[in-house]
């Protein structure tokens, strides 16, 4: 437990020193989702038809964006190695690397959505539906992420490989999220899509420290 | 080790398997010429026309054993792979990489036959089942697994990586076909449903079961050659190569 939060504050404060990387990932999203009525035109009830799905996308990809600086940095100058070494065990270790991915890339989008939201004019209901279900979300992408990051470090192509390796893995997540929001918007309950997505949540926050450090010590080995 | 038990792990060096397999490949490939003709020969001189799909529907002798193989051939990487990190054998690792091609090219015929048939029957190539698009989601898998594989360059960690790669991914199949299942029936209704007619005739199912079973050699014969190269590639400055293999 210890190891958890030494981390998550290490990340956080490394993080913070390097403000530049995370608004990167923020403005992304910001950017792409602001291409899309560009792309597909200005009518009000098709953006609003399409919104939960562009929002959701835009989410998936900026935490994309961050996935390969979680790991690479500390291979990169041997304290991964170190980490691997420590009596801490490594799991609890990734488990606060993993939180402080998402508190950096996942949470602004989740704060950043409403906001977008209302350019998409999503009624004020569906905007509160859509940050519970971002909220539920993308944490389980930076967990699932997590595990991409670590398969794919130190390798040729790292970026592009691991969104060909995670993105199949993001489609429930994004089938569910979305379909919470759509649901809402189309006057039906949207409980089952969000009680799914928290299984889900549950099941990979569970599971995802523990298989990325089996494929951290085989990246290491 | 005693003599009274039996040696599970014999095979398991590529040294006494490269032999093995270069014994069983001509049986696979002449089962699967013989399987694999007779199954056309019945799926189109035998099977009766159907009485809804007329002539079109003959290309399921080719796109549903294609797609079983599909998925049953994930599943045996997923079991390779998961003996591969328990024993730490290194035959598992190259079987799994043996066997990905492969299955990415019953996925892709599989989905390629799928247009081909829903062109006449639906009026289009492509419609977004839950069938479809999971069958298109296996696909990617496969991509990602041969992708990651060759991007690595130590052979052990390739079958390290792609083996925890597998399983994931084999545990995730169920979630993400349920998912596409829920999703398209949610949005659409059921719009197009592959479910075929109630009664299929005796000579279909048949002819169905016995491409299934040719496509099954092909894919062990394709493999077991696929691994003997894999291993050849790897083994090659150790002595059994010098001494036996070569020719």
């Amino acid at each position: 437990m210890n190891g958890f939060v030494m981390a998550l504050r290490r990340d956080m404060v490394l993080a913070l020193r390097h403000k530049s990387e995370w608004l990167t990932a923020l403005f992304f999203f910001v950017i792409v989702t602001n291409l899309l009525p560009l792309g597909v035109g200005p009518e009000a009830s098709l953006l609003r038809k399409i919104a939960p799905g562009v929002l959701w996308i835009g989410a998936l990809l900026s935490t994309l964006l961050g996935l390969p600086r979680l790991f690479a940095p500390d291979h990169a100058d041997g304290t991964l190695e170190q980490m691997a070494l420590s009596p801490i065990p490594l799991p609890w270790l990734v488990a606060g690397k993993i939180v402080a991915h998402w508190l950096v890339c996942g949470l602004p989008v989740v704060l950043m959505a409403p906001l977008l939201g209302l350019q998409f004019d999503l009624p004020v209901r569906s905007l509160g539906l859509l940050v519970v279900s971002l909220m539920l979300g993308t944490p389980l992408l930076s967990a699932i992420g997590a595990l991409g990051a670590a398969l794919t470090l130190g390798l040729r192509g790292g970026g592009a490989l691991l969104s060909l390796l995670i993105l199949p893995l993001y489609i429930p997540a994004l089938i569910f999220g979305a379909g919470a929001v759509e649901a809402d918007l189309a006057g039906i309950s949207a409980q089952g899509h969000l009680s799914l997505l928290g299984a889900i949540l549950v099941v990979s926050v569970f599971f995802s420290p523990w298989v990325t450090s089996m494929a951290l010590r085989i990246a290491l080995e | 080790m005693s003599n009274s038990i039996i040696n599970w792990f014999k095979y398991a060096s590529p040294a006494s398997f490269y032999p093995l397999a270069g014994r069983m490949i001509p049986w696979f490939s002449w089962l699967a010429v013989v399987l694999i003709a007779s199954g056309v020969w019945l799926g189109l001189f035998v099977a009766p026309t159907d009485a809804q799909q007329s002539e079109g529907y003959r290309i399921i002798f080719v796109h549903v054993p294609a797609s079983w193989m599909s998925m049953f051939i994930y599943c045996v990487m997923a079991f390779w792979s998961a003996l591969g990190l328990a024993f730490n054998t290194r035959l598992s690792g190259m079987m799994t990489a043996a066997l990905a091609p492969t299955g990415a090219m019953f996925a892709f015929l599989s989905l390629w036959t799928g247009a081909l048939w829903g062109k006449p029957m639906w009026g289009t190539w492509w419609v977004w089942d839950a069938r479809l698009t999971s069958q298109l989601i296996l696909f990617f898998l496969y991509l990602g697994f041969i992708a990651l594989q060759s991007a690595i360059d130590d052979p052990r960690r390739a079958d390290r990586a792609g083996a925890l790669l597998a399983l994931v991914g084999v545990v995730n199949i169920p979630v993400i076909y349920f998912s596409v299942q829920w999703w398209n029936t949610l949005h659409q209704g059921a719009s197009v449903s592959l479910t075929k007619a109630p009664s299929m005739a005796h000579v279909m199912l048949e002819g169905m079961l016995v491409m299934a079973l040719g496509f099954w050699s092909y894919a062990i014969a394709v493999a077991l050659t696929r691994v003997r190269c894999i291993i050849l590639e790897r083994e090659i400055t150790s002595e059994w190569i010098k001494r036996n293999a070569v020719e």
